[in-house]
């Protein structure tokens, strides 16, 4: 089925990005901070760690990671507790839990403008911090959002104004695409390559089964796209990078 | 681990002797190595408890245990128990959406359920379930809150749907939206009147018998219809295994878990995999959305019979 052309408000095609930025080392005290912002959505995090000891729930052989979640505006709520958990549980699936035994490193989300796919900038933000940090990660973890709309096309990166018209829209984090010595298309698993297995998905709204994955495609398409921009900016040594990528 | 292994089970060869000392092995090694115990099992595709990978637990669900309530229901997936209650109150409709009622819902887990949380300690999972409740009901448009409307732009029903969590052991989410949904389809709503002031009020069915002249504002008790009803299951990812409907014991071993919720017709409401060390690939969403279609059928079946079993009543 041939992509259709949608109208977006802000004319950008169905395909293409809003502006990004990925600005490191913005907080001194913290030791890793990044600020990631997409369009008007602007995030920033910071990290703090990895502190001795662990808390009374969690498993002392492998380090935990806490997270803390701070809204804009208003009291913290059930909202602020689902991110705070899909964040979470995000970032121990990009972590080597079992390098620091018994240890807990803090991540803390403050939310600096909120104009659609908060999570998957906040998902983008909090990996940046931690490899500011230099915690051990296995891999980076790359977040978009994808919405459906009507007519069921797929629309990336939607703003707040185009989550509240459309049907149905998708949160998708994927591990960034790897730089491997190996050749292309031997790390596969099922003649899929490994890094186009899912991390995280939580959607809102109904959507034929079809439809959502065509959103997958989209999505991992489009984060090979924010990991080579994720890559460019972290080896440029510069504090600031702004692209706009279609 | 495979050393390990070894010791465990050949324990009962060397040291003791006799059956007795063997199984106890068995559950010291359960609890010393939870992976390797299940790992065990896996491998010959059954679970401790003998169900097979993909097999749900025995579902049962009892609609109406609380008579004060306008619904209710308590739905028991193996050991994990909820019990849903709505109650509707009369209140005025938002000033932009006039002719819709409005629905809150709230997903509790108090001490009983499970000896990790205490009256000083909330589970952390209980906002996450309550607002992933939420989200799902509203997603899947399973009530149109227009038919929870009485008089255009002066009243309309507020319904408050409580869930409390007796017992937590697994698929927590999928237990609480059965739970909700069962407790929908047992709502009656029941009739009102204008009192002397102009106000809307619920009206008794004893208090019709004595005043035949009180006049309903609808003229009879009437069910809410539900369409689209949204039915889900949660599977473990482990390596390659994919295990359907945990419970507390496999979702501490195997913290990767996927919630799939589909609905009557067919379209997927949510697909819900917070984080997690397995990664999941295109076969293995598409074999969880195929599983929980197989349990569709059985929810329906289940929710169809106990609706008819309470007619009978």
């Amino acid at each position: 089925m041939a992509p259709m052309e949608v109208d977006r408000a802000d004319g950008r095609t169905s395909n293409q990005l809003r502006p990004l930025s990925c600005t490191r080392n913005v907080l001194h005290r913290a030791h890793g901070s990044a600020r990631w912002s997409q369009g008007d959505t602007i995030v920033l995090a910071a990290v703090f760690g990895p502190k001795a000891g662990t808390k009374k729930e969690e498993n002392p052989e492998k380090a935990s990671i806490e997270v803390i979640w701070k809204p804009k505006t208003g009291l913290i709520g059930k909202v602020e507790k689902e991110y705070e958990m899909i964040l979470k549980r995000t970032l121990q699936s990009v972590c080597l839990l079992t390098i620091h035994p018994n240890t807990t490193t803090s991540v803390i989300v403050q939310v600096v403008g909120d104009d659609g796919a908060l999570l998957p900038c906040a998902i983008n933000a909090s990996c940046a911090a931690l490899a500011d940090a230099g915690i051990p990660l296995k891999y980076l973890a790359v977040a978009i959002c994808c919405g459906l709309t009507g007519s069921r096309s797929v629309i990336l990166d939607p703003t707040k104004i185009e989550e509240k018209k459309i049907l149905a829209f998708a949160y998708l984090v994927f591990p960034n695409s790897p730089i491997s010595v190996l050749p292309k298309g031997s790390l596969t698993e099922d003649s899929e390559p490994i890094e186009a297995g899912i991390i995280t998905s939580v959607t809102h709204g109904a959507m034929p089964v079809v439809d959502y994955f065509n959103c997958l495609d989209r999505g991992y398409a489009a984060c090979a796209k924010i990991s080579e921009f994720l890559r460019r900016s972290m080896e440029s040594q510069a504090p600031s990078d702004l692209t706009k990528t279609t | 681990m495979a050393a390990a292994t070894s010791t465990a089970f050949g324990g009962g060869e060397t040291g003791g002797g006799g059956l007795a000392a063997g199984e106890m092995e068995v559950e010291a090694y359960r609890r010393l190595f939870p992976l390797a115990f299940y790992e065990r099992h896996l491998r010959d595709s059954v679970r401790p408890d003998a169900r097979p990978l993909h097999r749900a637990r025995d579902t049962s669900i009892a609609l109406g245990p609380v008579a004060s309530a306008d619904g209710s229901a308590l739905v028991k997936i193996g050991d994990t128990t909820m019990l849903a209650a709505i109650k509707l109150e009369v209140m005025t409709p938002a000033t932009d959406a006039p002719d819709e009622g409005s629905l809150a819902i709230e997903f509790y887990m108090p001490p009983i359920c499970s000896p990790t949380v205490r009256p000083g300690r909330p589970a952390e999972v209980a906002p996450v379930i309550s607002k992933q409740l939420s989200d799902t009901i509203i997603s899947s448009q399973m009530i149109n809150l227009k038919e929870l409307s009485l008089v255009s732009g002066k009243a309309s029903w507020m319904s408050y749907l409580d869930i409390y969590c007796l017992n937590a052991d697994g698929a927590l989410f999928d237990a609480a939206l059965l739970s909700a949904i069962a407790a929908f389809s047992h709502l009656q709503i029941p009739l009102v009147s204008l009192n002397d002031d102009g106000k809307v009020i619920t009206v008794s069915e004893e208090l019709l018998e004595g005043k035949p002249s009180v006049e309903l504002v609808n003229k009879e008790k009437r069910k809410l219809p539900l369409q689209r009803i949204p039915f889900s299951l949660t599977c473990l990812l482990h390596e390659k295994y994919i295990l359907a409907d945990p419970t507390a014991e496999e979702e501490s071993v195997m913290e990767t878990f996927v919630t799939v919720v589909l609905d009557s017709l067919g379209q997927l409401v949510s697909i819900y995999k917070p984080g997690g060390a397995v990664l999941a690939r295109r076969s293995t969403v598409k074999e969880c959305i195929r599983l929980t279609k197989q349990r569709i059928d059985e929810l329906k079946n289940i929710l169809d019979e106990s609706a008819s079993a309470m007619e009978v009543a």
